[in-house]
């Protein structure tokens, strides 16, 4: 009595997990499943758009069938590669940045979109087309862009000082200066100064970069990442390097005895984050779609202006709409000549390194790091 | 000697209770800054109710919580008064080891293996996906059930074992015997291994992270993505009102908890008094 009863209860717990393993719910409508970095679309806050919410909307209308949307969100490049490689899960529309576009696809990891199902593709800007990571158009849409600038606390820092990486070093402001917490970041920052290649192989130029870095350690106030948000705001330190979608976050938070400026050095780090389809994907078609309906003007405009970072949309960055919205000094800092941003991104942009190169940078920055 | 052990509670209070002070002082700034308090505003509750992405994550929390709770804890009692009948010495100290594991063995790794067999085994019923609300609702179950054995096991030892067999005696039937004798004495250990279930599924991130599937996202691992981009005050709105929510289960449960020992000391010299009239 007592085994059988033990029989039916294992019995029993092991299709129920078997079910859920292999999920034997049937499926009425269609399903979506979106993978997005955090905070990085329109959600319905503060008066905007819900962007997803007005996408299921739209679906409903034009194709009369309803449309579930899972939504779910990454914290970082790596996670999402971790994520999906595993095989664990199946996503229809992913949104990595650029070298993780072009490592995904040489490991086979993207579909080529049909682009007969995303006609708004033509309102890209030709210059974000035919970049390195995607060189015939065949995996990705843009989404957004974006290129590092220095910001200062005009308070603090005297106007002539200001124009290139060299104030990151101005002796005249040690204690005041803030540095990336992050190798390749912070790398960059002495590459560029210096005139190096952000994507050196060569163990030499990379030793210049950490040298350049080490004169600069004594006069530097903290290496941080997202800290740098608060410490700019309260006046806290004074100059620091950042995304210039991100200028403007802190603009609308500065304390009143702070007055945060903005420029681009001559050569800096571009990045371009965009919509692709990983090849776990479901229903391609309505990724497609979905893709599609991103680059429409109302949801693309809704999250340029809730990202602020900016959109290689011309339907976004002629809009007049959001030119009023963002004002026509923020236009300027945010779409700083739009024509050669190929070659720039081209020139400028990092890419995926090998493993011997990123082994030693690592080493670099830990030298640096303990000193 | 007094004074230093006052500045010492002091500096032990401040250090406990002042990060939770500056997230609630911030929860009410008027603007996003976390350095810069200009002005007192409700304007971050208000968009914490209409963020239908967070509160949905909320609620999934609560959901899985809830659920891997409540089994946990019923299977968590039914394998400790199993475990308790063990009559072979070694049979049961293996057993004690084996559900030990899941608590000693670090999340990482119970998170990563789990997502692992779930792959493997969606893998080879030919499943898409293999991660969904069920996978993360077993997950949170393995590494709930320790916790609720090691409390309910010891209350079953301390418990006087003449008491089940005296109900037998007086015609009960096992199964009645159990839940009439034996669930009441071993009733508070029952609800401290469920409240433990329930507070452990409800903040973790690890293993949810690596079993999480699909659409099912907690709330721990929405606040852990925002931090591409800044951590709005909506989220420091949400954590004073899971603060203060919480602040007021454990009053109400102490206020309970005074009230039981009350009656229960009321009922004992009630019947002191009787037996001396007697």
């Amino acid at each position: 009595m007592k085994k059988i009863l033990c029989m039916i209860l294992a019995l029993a717990m092991l299709i129920a997990c078997m079910c859920t393993l292999t999920s034997c719910s049937k499926k009425n409508s269609v399903t979506l499943n979106v993978y997005n970095w955090g905070e990085y679309i329109s959600d319905g806050s503060e008066g905007t758009l819900d962007t997803i919410a007005a996408f299921k909307t739209w679906y409903k209308q034009t194709y009369n069938q309803d449309i579930t949307v899972h939504y779910t969100t990454f914290q970082s490049n790596e996670d999402m590669y971790a994520k999906l490689s595993s095989g664990a899960v199946s996503y229809d529309v992913i949104i990595p940045s650029d070298y993780m576009i072009a490592r995904m696809k040489n490991e086979g990891m993207l579909l080529p979109l049909n682009f007969d199902n995303i006609p708004n593709y033509q309102y890209i800007n030709d210059s974000f087309r035919n970049l390195y990571y995607d060189p015939d158009n065949q995996y990705s849409v843009p989404y957004t862009y974006g290129v590092v600038g220095v910001i200062y606390d005009a308070n603090v820092v005297d106007e002539a000082d200001a124009g290139d990486w060299d104030l990151m070093w101005n002796e005249k402001y040690a204690g005041n200066i803030l540095q990336f917490n992050n190798s390749r970041d912070a790398f960059a920052t002495a590459q560029y100064k210096l005139g190096l290649d952000v994507n050196s192989t060569d163990h030499a130029s990379w030793d210049a970069a950490l040298a350049e870095l080490k004169a600069q350690a004594p006069l530097v106030k903290s290496y941080v990442m997202d800290e740098i948000y608060n410490m700019m705001e309260s006046g806290e330190a004074a100059i620091g390097a950042y995304y210039a979608g991100d200028y403007f976050t802190m603009l609308d938070n500065q304390a009143d005895s702070v007055d945060l400026q903005f420029y681009y050095p001559e050569r800096t780090n571009y990045f371009v984050d965009a919509m692709c389809i990983p090849s776990c994907c479901q229903n391609k078609d309505l990724a497609e779609i979905f893709i599609n309906y991103m680059l429409s003007e109302e949801p693309a405009i809704a999250n340029a202006e809730y990202i602020y970072y900016a959109s290689p949309n011309s339907l976004v960055y002629e809009s007049e709409e959001y030119q009023e919205e963002l004002g026509e000094e923020a236009m300027e800092i945010l779409y700083p000549g739009i024509e050669n941003f190929s070659e720039l991104y081209n020139e400028y942009a990092y890419r995926n390194l090998d493993a011997d190169t990123l082994a030693y940078i690592t080493t670099l920055w830990e030298s640096l790091k303990i000193s | 000697m007094k004074p230093i052990s006052k500045v010492y509670t002091a500096l032990i209070m401040i250090f406990l209770f002042a990060p939770i002070a500056i997230l609630l002082m911030f929860s009410f700034n008027g603007t996003k800054s976390l350095s810069v308090f200009s002005g007192f505003s409700l304007h971050w509750y208000q968009e914490l109710f209409r963020d239908e992405e967070t509160l949905g994550a909320v609620k999934n929390t609560l959901i899985l919580a809830v659920s891997a709770s409540l089994i946990s804890t019923v299977m968590g009692t039914a394998a400790a008064v199993g475990m308790d009948k063990l009559k072979r010495r070694y049979l049961r100290a293996a057993m004690d080891v084996v559900t030990n594991i899941p608590m000693i063995n670090p999340d990482i790794i119970t998170g990563i293996s789990l997502m692992l067999m779930f792959v493997f085994v969606g893998r080879f019923f030919g499943a898409a996906t293999s991660l969904n609300f069920g996978t993360m609702l077993i997950a949170h179950i393995t590494f709930c059930l320790p916790y609720v054995i090691l409390q309910v096991l010891p209350k079953i030892q301390q418990m006087d074992r003449s008491l089940p067999e005296a109900a037998m005696d007086l015609g009960c039937t096992p199964l009645r015997a159990f839940f009439k004798v034996e669930v009441p004495e071993i009733f508070p250990g029952i609800i401290t291994g469920l409240i433990m279930a329930f507070t452990l599924s409800l903040d973790d991130f690890v293993i949810s992270y690596f079993t999480t599937g699909n659409g099912f996202q907690t709330l721990p691992i929405r606040i852990y993505n925002m931090t591409k981009k800044t951590v709005t005050p909506k989220m420091y709105a949400l954590a004073t009102i899971i603060f203060f929510v919480i602040l007021i289960l454990l009053l109400l449960s102490n206020v309970f908890d005074a009230n039981t020992a009350q009656t229960i000391k009321e009922a004992r010299e009630k019947k002191k008094a009787k037996s001396k009239e007697v």
